[in-house]
């Protein structure tokens, strides 16, 4: 290959540049209106990209608006454009870049509600994998057990009423005031593709947490009872395998 | 297995259970492959409930196969596995480009038509073609702006680009329709240079218009029913290659699928006035 930028390299570099800038770039035909007819490309690149994380955080869109949303996927995208143009892999950085842009800082809990949107997104898109039998749980003293989860499944915790806040940005949610102090769930996806979001007790949460990390259900939950948390997993078919043996 | 000479739609997930319970209902479905590239979940479940009833169409929108630099190896390797796991009857991609470094643009930008921009575009196809173990389709495109280093016309770019690789071509009437407006030429002209013969499919969609003072400006934004001009030269087009998958793109300010449907019926009926020819 040629060590000199060819044309069409030399091209691209400067279309990408006026993409980001006001200015168009040098090197088109046809003289008229050239202002007008390159702005559809960067109007489809900005809105495109916006578009797309609105869609993946329309909680936040909700909360913080439309139009600010906009203006602040931009200055996003322009930061941590997506790597891949798998777009459903775009956005996990967003909650810690929400944490570090100052005009949003009077809403603390947006970070977190952010977090929750994307975890539903990865549930969302995540592995099949077929459900254990549940019987294994249910014979003797379960202690002992290991639980493998569906790869939807994530704990989440926030010492906002994230959770509270979600919910109530619902399309068809009436509004209330959210209640105050910190809120845990599990996510996980349904046998019917849904993505519900539960909400646990702090020390279920912990007792999700254990699980996820491979503990043993006796270790997991060793100072609480988990029949909530394995209610919940059970009923929303999220256990995918059970090993070791009952004591 | 070819794509079957008929009326096509763009998959739209919120139609799913109309379609399945009207199956048949189009010869085929097309989807962008880089929706398909999560793990698991809904999109992989009603993409192979799809394709169990009917013919599919995979068209990607993210090699950024008319880029400046090398392909990313990494969405080759998606790609082959979709196309294994789905063993669609097509596999699509564009003229154009919409990567730059490692930053995905998330749109179809236009490339420039020269000597050093085929050879590049060639090798991405003889890469991509190698890396899927098939031949693929290259669309058209519609574009805003034309470059002052381009030396080729786009007709013979792409036949050069079809001869020497070997690939055939997606025709959009709606692109050709939209770029000839944007940029003074014309449309049938346009065609009459386009080799019709290394055509495996078409592709019908609305745009939008703008006045500018020195006349129209059309963007393609899929969001429309397709237009009158657009229809005359779809016809004029079967007229003389005979029928050809035809696909309605319809991908924002989504209807109801029976507004798809009536498209599709409109479709068909050329497709039905065409059989009777014998591509030349």
């Amino acid at each position: 290959m040629s060590e000199l930028p060819d044309a069409h390299a030399l091209m691209e570099r400067r279309f990408h540049a006026a993409l980001w800038s006001p200015d168009t770039p040098d090197g088109l035909a046809e003289a008229q209106a050239n202002d007008r007819r390159f702005l559809v490309y960067r109007n489809n690149v900005q809105h495109g990209l916006c578009s797309a994380l609105a869609q993946r955080f329309a909680v936040v869109e909700r909360l913080v608006g439309a139009d600010f949303f906009v203006a602040m996927a931009r200055v996003f995208a322009a930061r941590h454009p997506p790597q891949t143009p798998v777009m459903m892999e775009w956005g996990g950085e967003f909650p810690e870049f929400l944490e570090g842009f100052p005009p949003v800082a009077t809403l603390p809990y947006l970070p977190d509600v952010a977090r929750l949107e994307w975890l539903r997104g990865r549930a969302y898109h995540a592995a099949d994998a077929p459900l254990a039998d549940p019987a294994a749980l249910m014979a003797g003293d379960p202690s002992g057990l290991r639980l493998t989860l569906a790869p939807s499944v994530a704990a989440f915790a926030s010492q906002h009423p994230a959770v509270s806040i979600w919910r109530m940005n619902q399309p068809d949610a009436t509004p209330s005031r959210p209640p105050s102090g910190p809120e845990y769930a599990l996510i996980g996806r349904t046998a019917t593709f849904d993505v519900p979001v539960l909400s646990l007790a702090v020390d279920q949460h912990a007792v999700l947490c254990g699980l996820l990390a491979g503990a043993p259900l006796g270790h997991a939950a060793a100072n609480t009872d988990p029949t909530p948390i394995l209610a919940l997993l059970l009923q929303h078919g999220l256990i995918t395998a059970i090993e070791g043996e009952t004591q | 297995m070819p794509l079957p000479a008929t009326p096509g739609l763009g998959f739209k997930p919120e139609h799913f259970d109309q379609i399945m319970a009207h199956t048949g209902a189009v010869g085929f479905y097309e989807v962008h492959a880089e929706n398909y590239m999560g793990a698991g979940g809904a999109p992989h479940m009603m993409l192979e409930r799809l394709h169990d009833a009917h013919a599919i169409s995979i068209h990607g929108v993210g090699l950024s196969i008319g880029g400046s630099g090398p392909l990313d190896v990494d969405h080759l390797k998606r790609l082959r596995v979709l196309i294994d796991r789905y063993q669609p009857e097509s596999f699509s991609e564009h003229l154009a480009w919409s990567s730059h470094g490692a930053a995905w643009l998330n749109d179809l930008l236009p490339m420039p038509y020269t000597d050093g921009s085929l050879a590049v575009i060639c090798d991405h196809i003889d890469q991509t073609q190698e890396a899927l173990g098939r031949t693929m389709l290259l669309e058209n495109p519609a574009t805003y702006v034309t470059f002052a280093d381009s030396t080729w016309s786009e007709t013979e770019f792409l036949t050069r680009i079809a001869r020497r690789t070997g690939c055939g071509l997606l025709l959009d009437v709606n692109n050709v329709f939209v770029s000839a407006t944007n940029h003074r030429t014309d449309a049938r002209a346009y065609l009459d240079a386009f080799p019709l013969d290394l055509v495996g499919e078409i592709h019908l969609a609305g745009h939008e218009v703008e006045d500018l003072p020195d006349g129209p400006l059309l963007i393609d934004t899929h969001s429309r029913p397709v237009a009158d001009p657009v229809w005359a030269l779809y016809a004029d087009v079967l007229a003389r290659t005979g029928p050809l998958p035809s696909l309605i793109e319809w991908d924002n300010d989504i209807p109801a699928f029976d507004v798809l449907m009536a498209e599709a019926a409109r479709a068909d009926v050329v497709l039905k006035g065409a059989r009777n020819v014998r591509a030349a």
